[in-house]
């Protein structure tokens, strides 16, 4: 089975940061992470592979410094990583996004199954999943936080809802995206991350995919992100110290009022 | 401080810190409070390739070296000396066999110990033998193609978990120290059971129990190397697995260390932090300082070891006596640093200091390591 794992290199930042000339993110100095949810999204597709054999690819679209996010995804059991970079790339929103990677996926050969994230930390959107299946006509789910079974021709899957959850069953194509109950991130191995240091990473620019330049990056983004900053803080705020038994209780006493 | 370690050395060390930091360390009060055995822990170890880190490659290990072993030892001593003792007793009972055992035994168990599907244990200690190794009552007869083990092991850490006893029988008491013999024996063998898991101080995650053989028969194929060489596969086994202790010694430190610091930091009284007076700044400092020069003794063994000197007891008595005599000092004052909360089961200290008291007693006594230096010291300066 042939297995399409999309992951983004997200800032670990409390502060997010954006370069006020181009209106995109200002990723230098900033540590940078594998998105978290793309984490479970890893161990779902190797844990598959795992059970039914096949191959994962990693698949990221970002600057050239995501290709270490490409090798923590091979240190994790990824057999291969793809990284989608191009300057023309930048700004761009998901809808560009989606139309990047499903080029991509498209020039890889296709996927039986691509496994997303639900939604990045610093987009929050959880937007590109959908958008990726859509751009290349494939079925998908979002929301899955358990595989009940799969093998070569069929995946049940149970999808999280607000008051219980869903069990779907498709066969192949399928794209779905992971919710964090869905498992816990296997930690890399010391072969896996000997293999990463290892691995050859392929590079696909924009020409490579064959990308219609007004599709792609800002100019292909029909939303555009005019500012991003964290809340400023409003009203009364409280430390609650003492044990945890003493500041529920604290915690309860200033809930309760609100609460009529 | 710069450990200067190489990049394969460094990768070991990032993946222990990250199962301590995101495995270890969140479960360890619970673990210990039911007295679980960490199963999952070690399983999570396994898939990291950490398990078989010093069984050779062609046995499904990874090669490593001694000092490679001590680099996860220390991370995992970190978090929890009982996670650690599970782990390095698994080790340790696999030693003899990396050391003795015959290409066909270690085809047999290798693989498995280094894939943690199995776990292993090592029986040496009895009721009546502690640092008195040699005073062992367990025998083993030779019935036809089979040994016939009788006797009873104490405190035998990973007892009831592991699948893989290596235990040391006698099978010749009128030769003493040549009288004895390292066997395999196996979960499931008919005359072998464990006893209940024993209550203990502290390390209460780690399974400890007897092993008791009555008319216990095991293949003859089961012996690890030549018929008398039990002690000698000892001594080499024991100086091989000491700095592993020392290394969890060393974690447990600097997980004390680390604790104290942060709150004396955070924790105010008289109006400003407690790190601000000179009487706490002067023991976290000695802590710092000891757990330091603890490693560096430690991680200088270890090289010395995997060198292959000729003689390698002195560094391996050395770095443990040291290192785990200052883990114990180095927890207590942990303790004391976090004074009324340092008492408290909520805050990390107190099991530091359960913890840290075994380290000073297993794998021979500091006593008995402080023997092995002094008669070392007493050959050495023969030459």
């Amino acid at each position: 089975m042939k297995i399409v794992v999309c992951i983004k290199q997200v800032p670990d930042a409390k502060d997010v940061k954006l370069d006020p000339e181009t209106n995109t993110l200002a990723r230098e100095g900033v540590e940078s992470i594998m998105n978290p949810y793309d984490q479970h999204a890893l161990e779902t597709a190797v844990t598959i592979k795992e059970a039914v054999g096949g191959t994962v690819t990693a698949v990221s679209m970002g600057p050239p410094q995501a290709e270490a996010v490409l090798r923590q995804a091979i240190s994790c059991g990824a057999d291969a990583g793809v990284l989608v970079s191009d300057r023309s790339f930048a700004g761009a929103d998901t809808w560009a996004t989606s139309y990047t990677l499903a080029k991509a996926v498209e020039k890889s050969g296709g996927a039986d199954l691509i496994i997303c994230g639900k939604q990045a930390i610093d987009g929050d959107t959880a937007q590109v999943g959908p958008g990726l299946a859509m751009r290349l006509d494939i079925p998908f789910a979002t929301c899955i936080q358990k595989i009940r079974s799969v093998d070569a021709s069929t995946i049940v899957l149970e999808r999280m809802m607000d008051d219980g959850y869903d069990v779907l069953q498709s066969g192949y194509p399928l794209l779905f995206t992971v919710v964090k109950d869905i498992n816990q991130p296997r930690v890399p191995s010391l072969k896996g991350k000997m293999k990463a240091k290892k691995a050859r990473i392929t590079v696909l620019s924009a020409a490579d995919i064959g990308a219609d330049p007004g599709c792609i990056g800002l100019p292909g983004s029909p939303t555009q992100v005019v500012k991003v900053f964290p809340p400023e803080p409003r009203g009364e705020r409280a430390m609650l110290t003492g044990t945890v038994e003493e500041q529920v209780e604290q915690l309860v006493d200033k809930i309760k009022p609100y609460l009529v | 401080m710069d450990r200067f370690l190489t990049e394969e050395q460094q990768m070991i060390v990032d993946i222990a810190r990250q199962i301590t930091d995101e495995l270890i360390i969140p479960n360890r009060a619970e673990l210990d409070e039911n007295h679980q055995f960490p199963r999952e822990i070690l399983n999570a170890i396994a898939q990291a390739d950490l398990m078989g880190l010093t069984i050779p490659e062609e046995y499904g290990g990874f090669g490593g070296s001694l000092f490679d072993s001590i680099l996860a030892l220390e991370e995992f001593g970190r978090g929890c000396i009982a996670v650690g003792t599970a782990f390095a007793a698994s080790g340790l009972g696999v030693l003899p066999l990396i050391v003795g055992g015959s290409d066909e035994q270690k085809q047999k168990y290798l693989p498995a110990v280094a894939s943690g599907e199995k776990f292993a244990a090592f029986g040496l200690t009895e009721a009546n033998a502690g640092s008195d190794a040699s005073g062992i009552q367990t025998t083993a007869v030779l019935d036809g193609d089979e040994w016939v083990l009788n006797g009873t092991k104490q405190w035998i850490t990973n007892g009831g978990e592991a699948q893989i006893y290596l235990v040391v029988a006698m099978t010749d008491k009128s030769r003493g120290p040549r009288g004895a013999s390292i066997f395999i024996v196996e979960e499931g063998d008919p005359g072998f059971s464990c006893g209940p898991k024993e209550k203990k101080m502290g390390i209460c995650a780690s399974s400890t129990t007897e092993l008791i053989f009555k008319d216990c028969r095991i293949p003859q194929e089961r012996m690890v190397g030549r018929k008398g060489t039990g002690f000698i596969t000892v001594m080499k086994t024991l100086d091989s697995s000491r700095p592993g202790i020392a290394a969890l010694a060393v974690g447990l430190a600097q997980g004390a260390v680390d604790t104290a610091v942060t709150y004396a930091k955070q924790r105010e009284q008289f109006g400003r932090p407690i790190i601000g007076f000179q009487a706490v700044q002067h023991m976290l400092a000695d802590m710092a300082t000891e757990t330091e020069a603890a490693r560096a003794l430690t991680y200088t063994a270890a090289r010395h070891i995997d060198a292959h000197p000729k003689d390698m007891s002195k560094a391996s008595s050395m770095c443990k006596v040291y290192a785990t005599d200052v883990a114990m000092r180095v927890a207590t004052d942990a303790v004391q640093v976090l004074g009324g909360y340092g008492y408290m089961c909520e805050y990390p200290a107190e099991k530091m200091m359960r913890d840290a008291k075994i380290l000073q007693i297993y794998e021979g006594t500091n006593q008995v390591q402080r023997n092995v230096i002094g008669q070392e010291l007493n050959k050495e300066y023969n030459r």
